[in-house]
């Protein structure tokens, strides 16, 4: 009986934090509509978030993709389709990985800089000060954040798949001797639309999350520097796994197609 | 002009304030007084509505705190925290203007960049220190720019939390009369909560002793030390002997 009354704990606690950051979500997609809207701290968090991660995004897709072209090589010369490597880094890059891995790196560096910027102002009375100076947190804070990583990380997605198609073309025609110009004709051919449009998309729903989760946790951080280190990592670890889960309903929702 | 009646207010099972009644008259300078931890910070965060009490009443003006515009109910106010709460990422002068350069208040950005420094001169900071970043001052100038940004708008009700904690004597005492000097300049009715027996002293008009949950005392500073309150003579005296546990 306590093994059950233990496991419907859990699930009753589980519930409730769906719900509290489903009621989040909410409350930060209304403020999204409602003046006022801080200019400023959208363009700093569009910065932080889109142009500052630009050189991570890019140095992880450039290797995940040489590194799945060699992949796509040496497992496909296994029954002679060695000839498929740029349509399967193509369509490997943009309709999965690239979403994927710019979508967990934006939750390593983006997601956890949030956490600990807001816990940090939360644990210093920061968020207060925010209110007797008559300016909404979550006006101030979370919109213009969770805003700019909707916008950005599509962008990033985007960056970060054609730099991911680069990496497998430069392996491809550097040192597994393929045709420059058949390599890239083969890519482009083999690409649809709906491909693009799923990894945007894919890409604006990570950033909704990441930046989500970080305004979340901070928000809501214990006091001290346990507080803040707890937030950070709750968030990180919740981003990630929302970005996973949401990257599989989508996936499936685009194969329904 | 404030009003608290029977306000109590609980975290779990740790009861903070247990009916605090508390008058404070427009004009004047009530210190509130305590040890750490017996809810003087709450208490004046219940007012502010950034801690919402579990019962009783506030009256700003014969009306309930927080109710109508909150806005405008809060831009009557202006409050120094006990750790400054300056925003590290804005520098000094933004961090003064804050409610200048947003809002109901908003003015033009020059305007507000020369009130700021205003401010800033009327605290004795140099106007050097505007465009430097919180993290780059002291702790007593942190407290200075903390109370340029509490006075910028030039609000009716200024709160001061804990003011001189973590300064040296003499930052504190400078603090201090830079508090009673402006709260006077102002005509701004102040509530300040310490456990700094020399600060309650330099900026008190009247004193109260908020202790497990109620308002033990309630007086001039004058009679706090001819009180007869076993909790007020305790406390003003430092003695671990009394009503009050010296472990708690």
């Amino acid at each position: 009986m306590s093994v059950l009354a233990a496991i419907g704990r859990v699930v009753l606690m589980f519930l409730a934090a769906i719900g509290r950051v489903a009621l989040f979500a909410g409350r930060t997609l209304t403020h999204f509509v409602q003046p006022p809207f801080y200019g400023r701290e959208f363009a700093h968090a569009l910065l932080h978030i889109g142009w500052l991660s630009l050189p991570v995004v890019g140095l992880t897709a450039i290797f995940t993709g040489g590194a799945l072209a060699l992949q796509i090589y040496a497992g496909g010369a296994r029954f002679n389709a060695e000839a498929v490597v740029p349509q399967i880094v193509a369509i490997g890059m943009v309709r999965e990985l690239g979403p994927v891995l710019v979508g967990l790196m934006i939750a390593a560096r983006v997601t956890s800089s949030i956490a600990a910027e807001i816990a940090t102002m939360k644990v210093t009375e920061q968020i207060d000060a925010l209110v007797t100076l008559s300016t909404h947190p979550m006006k101030y804070l979370t919109v213009p954040r969770v805003l700019a990583a909707l916008i950005a990380v599509p962008f990033l997605v985007g960056v970060g798949d054609i730099i991911g198609i680069f990496g497998g073309y430069a392996v491809a025609t550097g040192t597994l001797s393929f045709n420059p110009a058949a390599y890239i004709k083969n890519t482009v051919d083999f690409l649809e639309p709906l491909d693009v449009i799923s990894s945007l998309t894919k890409g604006a729903v990570f950033g909704f999350c990441a930046a989500l989760m970080g305004c979340y946790y901070g928000m809501n951080s214990g006091r001290g520097a346990m507080g803040v280190g707890a937030a950070t990592k709750g968030s990180v670890e919740a981003a990630a796994v929302l970005i996973l889960a949401a990257n599989f309903v989508l996936t499936g929702v685009f194969f329904s197609l | 002009m404030i009003r608290m009646q029977g306000v109590t207010k609980s975290f779990g099972s740790n009861h903070v304030l247990r009916g605090v009644d508390l008058h404070i008259a427009k004009g004047t300078s009530m210190v509130i007084i305590g040890g750490s931890g017996t809810g003087k910070s709450v208490a004046l965060k219940c007012v502010l509505g950034l801690v919402t009490p579990d019962a009783g009443t506030i009256l700003v003006d014969g009306k309930p705190a927080g109710v109508g515009d909150r806005d405008a109910f809060l831009a009557r106010f202006g409050m120094l925290f006990q750790g400054g709460a300056l925003f590290d990422s804005l520098p000094v002068w933004q961090n003064v203007a804050f409610r200048l350069l947003r809002g109901a208040l908003k003015r033009p950005r020059e305007e507000a960049r020369a009130i700021a420094i205003e401010k800033l001169r009327r605290v004795g900071l140099k106007a050097d220190v505007a465009d430097r970043l919180p993290a780059e001052l002291s702790g007593g100038m942190q407290k200075r720019v903390g109370l340029a940004r509490a006075i910028a708008a030039e609000p009716e009700i200024i709160f001061f939390d804990e003011p001189t904690t973590g300064l040296d004597p003499i930052m504190a005492g400078v603090i201090n009369d830079l508090i009673r000097e402006i709260v006077v300049e102002m005509g701004a009715t102040a509530m300040t909560i310490t456990h700094d027996m020399t600060s309650a002293r330099a900026i008190a008009d009247t004193v109260a002793m908020l202790h497990d949950g109620v308002i033990q005392w309630t007086g001039t500073v004058e009679q706090m030390d001819n009180s007869g309150n076993p909790y007020i003579d305790q406390f003003i005296h430092g003695r671990s002997e009394g009503p009050i546990e010296a472990v708690r």
